[in-house]
């Protein structure tokens, strides 16, 4: 028995006792860790290693019962073609090419530290248990399909030709199974020692051991590390170049062969809900400061026509007193020349002249606000 | 001289469905369209959506949400748009603008909302949001502030089915009292909630750095996708108007026309504005992410194209428009207009989307989808007529005319 199987084995053996005290950890609610997944578990993907077979594959739809495929699992030439996971299919291996040399990597879900699909989900149905799977309720699944716009990795497929209960489906890291004190079935039937399943923060103790020890052998990267924010299953790439001496010792240079292998290395080493955070955030101020904003602004609309009006009508007095004053003026001279009979009657003239004047402004003003 | 065509429903008289009912071209059109719909739909739900559209696991949100739902909602902004100007800034010579504008917005959003079931895996299951609200996203902001603002926007435009109904139901002239004066509360309400989804649209986008192409990708997205629906209702107003002055003429009043010209001239400035403005923070934003190596690709030549075709070339007609007075040039305008807010949603939520993928993995909206996206815009054109006709909309009720509001 080599380290590796030991550990393996240590691994699995640990998983019945530590769900055990999870379970009490949250009950008590004491005993925080931080960071919160390094004592969850997690799988280290080493693909240089994976050989292709495809018992991953049928453990899988055997474990969870999925449908079986067209084509037999002993086919191994669809591994050529590029598949991704599906409703029915949570896990597949697909062949690639890096620098010339053929390579077999593992697609499933990566149980995110800080899961896409969780922050996205506007119906609460994925959770991030203790033991590090990344779960989906679909009981209350509006089928929105946004946490699969989220998943920087592809992963979670839908059930299209459902009619009446179509949901989303993806791998469970077997959390049933873990429940029960077992690995994952494709971890179990994995015949190469690929897939390594134990606690995270003992998993990155390994991948770096593994660099360390083999020089040539892999790229110093251990993809998911920090990826994302960190997921529980991790990548390991091997390192090929024509001369078989260089090693990619810089990480950054890793990029490279990480391309080839179908990961990405640019997600950026935040969760990727935090880039909703910022707008988010931003809700309670405009909710805030909008009304106060508009209020203002009609407050001021109101202030500026109520000035304008009274403006106007102190426009309007001052030349109504203008010409009275002239007009009162003209009729003490018409009665110091004519006498009081007509000025009476020039008076009387004026006052109606007014009066349709004043009629007919008003009546104009009203047109003009309709 | 149009006014005394516009027949007035009375007690009697309650429905006049008769320009919806004769054989005209156009109606033929639209009840074809509407049986072709029912048909999709009724396979869309028996069936699945698979059965209908062309979507699949990488492609999760394609035309009904692409067009539907982003360019739904964004095409309806006239409504806020246009009651923040009337009341709140005052230019109360956009007042016969208001009610279409209202009008339009709030079948935008009801039948974006009905467009939306089309695409749920579980559409009778949308209140869930509320039971079990996931608060980290974006997608609840979205549905929270929809929810609120069509209920807001059925309130303002309830003041029209109410003036219609009230000389059969006389107790309505209450509520429609109550309604007219919550008008200010209601407009700022509503460009609050505004502002908030119609950025959150963008947001939306912001949790899939590595689809969305970088030059489309930006942090501001929020932003951009505020400042583009600004331009969208003032364009929506001056489009949806000159459809209107095609088909509805003979339902407008005199104060309608005599004000449409003055509000296809100002909206267009404001348009003109809006959209420089969204130029230029779009450009700086391309300089600022560094993006200028990938102006060099076809997915370069594309955004220069979206930007100087259907960004900048409105907004200069606009401005030569509106400064010459030239109401046709505006209406071009318009049109150019609302097409680059249509590409521009159409990039981010598909054309843009997934371009890592190979393109063996593309998507192109099927026929199903496409029938439904049609059945749901002749819904609401349809929907629209039908309160034009009866509704005093385009005219003034002549037992409300005067009123101050």
């Amino acid at each position: 028995m080599n380290r590796r199987k030991f550990l393996t084995i240590l691994g699995s053996a640990g998983v019945a006792s530590t769900l055990g005290t999870a379970a009490t950890a949250t009950k008590a609610e004491a005993g925080h860790v931080f960071p919160y997944y390094d004592e969850s578990y997690g799988v280290l993907h080493d693909t240089t290693r994976c050989i292709g077979c495809r018992r991953c594959e049928e453990a899988c739809q055997k474990v969870n019962d999925l449908p079986k495929p067209d084509k037999s699992f002993d086919d191994l030439s669809v591994t050529a073609t590029r598949r991704r996971t599906s409703a029915d299919a949570w896990t597949v291996v697909n062949k690639y090419e890096v620098d010339g040399k053929p390579f077999f990597r593992k697609l499933q879900c990566f149980h995110c530290n800080d899961p896409a699909c969780a922050s996205a989900c506007f119906a609460k149905c994925f959770r991030k248990l203790p033991n590090g799977a990344v779960v989906y309720e679909g009981s209350q699944c509006v089928g929105c399909r946004y946490c699969m716009i989220a998943c920087p990795f592809y992963v979670p497929g839908f059930e299209y030709d459902e009619a009446l209960d179509p949901l989303v489906q993806k791998c469970t890291f077997c959390e049933p199974r873990l429940q029960e004190g077992k690995l994952p079935g494709c971890v179990e039937a994995c015949p190469m020692d690929a897939l390594t399943f134990g606690r995270r923060s003992d998993l990155i103790r390994i991948a770096r051991a593994r660099i360390s020890e083999n020089p040539g052998k892999y790229v110093n990267y251990i993809y998911g590390e920090h990826d994302a924010g960190g997921t529980a299953w991790m990548v390991l790439a091997p390192a090929v170049d024509g001369k078989g001496a260089k090693v990619e010792q810089n990480p950054i240079d890793a990029g490279h062969t990480m391309k080839q292998l179908g990961l990405n290395t640019h997600l950026g080493t935040q969760p990727m809900g935090e880039l909703t955070y910022g707008a988010l955030g931003a809700v309670p101020m405009i909710v805030a400061f909008w009304p106060v904003l508009f209020g203002g602004a009609y407050a001021i609309t109101k202030r500026r026509e109520a000035m304008a009006k009274q403006a106007q009508d102190a426009a309007v007095n001052e030349a109504r007193q203008d010409v009275a004053v002239a007009v009162d003026a003209a009729v003490r001279k018409l009665e110091e020349t004519e006498g009081p009979g007509a000025a009476d009657r020039a008076r009387r003239a004026m006052t109606e002249a007014l009066k349709a004047r004043e009629a007919e402004t008003a009546h104009a003003r009203h047109g003009e606000e309709n | 001289m149009s006014q005394h065509t516009i027949v007035i429903p009375t007690k009697d008289k309650l429905f006049n469905l008769e320009p919806l009912l004769t054989r005209t071209p156009g109606n033929i059109l639209t009840w074809i369209i509407l049986a072709v719909g029912l048909v999709v739909t009724v396979i869309r739900f028996t069936m699945g959506i698979g059965s209908v559209a062309n979507l699949d696991d990488n492609w999760p949100w394609g035309l009904w949400i692409g067009f539907d739902l982003l360019c739904g909602v964004c095409l309806a902004a006239g409504g806020y748009f246009t009651t923040v100007a009337c009341y709140v800034m005052g230019m109360k010579h956009f007042h016969s603008a208001v009610r279409p504008a209202v009008t339009t917005a709030f079948l935008g959003y009801a039948f974006v909302v009905v467009a939306l079931l089309y695409d749920l895996g579980h559409p009778w299951r949308l209140p869930y949001m509320f039971f079990f609200p996931g608060t980290t996203s974006v997608l609840f902001e979205v549905g929270l502030c929809v929810a609120t603002y069509v209920t807001v926007l059925f309130i303002e435009f309830s003041v029209a089915p109410m003036e219609w109904l009230s000389c059969k139901f006389p107790w309505l002239l209450k509520y429609r009292k109550l309604v007219i004066r919550a008008t200010i509360l209601l407009t700022i309400f509503g460009v609050t909630l505004s502002t908030l989804h119609q950025s959150s649209l963008g947001s939306l986008y912001l949790i899939a750095p590595e689809k969305l192409h970088p030059l489309w990708y930006s942090p501001f997205m929020p932003m951009f996708f505020f400042v583009s629906s600004m331009a969208a209702g003032a364009s929506m107003v001056i489009f949806e108007g000159m459809f209107a002055h095609k088909g509805v003429h003979d339902y407008m009043d005199e104060t309608h026309l005599r004000e449409a010209d003055c509000v296809v001239l100002s909206f267009a400035k404001a348009g003109s504005f809006i959209l420089f403005a969204y130029f230029m923070l779009k450009f700086i934003d391309m300089l600022v992410q560094a993006n200028i190596p990938y102006l060099f690709s076809g997915y370069g030549a594309w955004w220069l194209l979206e930007m100087f075709g259907f960004v900048l070339l409105p907004a200069l007609l606009y401005a030569k428009g509106s400064r010459d007075g030239n109401v046709k040039l505006c209406r071009i305008a318009s049109v150019n207009a609302v097409a680059g807010i249509v590409l521009n949603r159409f990039n981010v939520s598909m054309i843009a989307f997934n371009y890592q993928l190979p393109p063996s993995d593309g998507y192109f909206p099927s026929i199903g989808e496409i029938c439904i996206s049609v059945f749901v815009v002749t819904l609401i054109v349809t929907a629209y007529r039908f309160i034009v006709y009866n509704m005093p909309v385009l005219y003034e009720h002549p037992d409300f005319k005067g009123e101050e509001h």
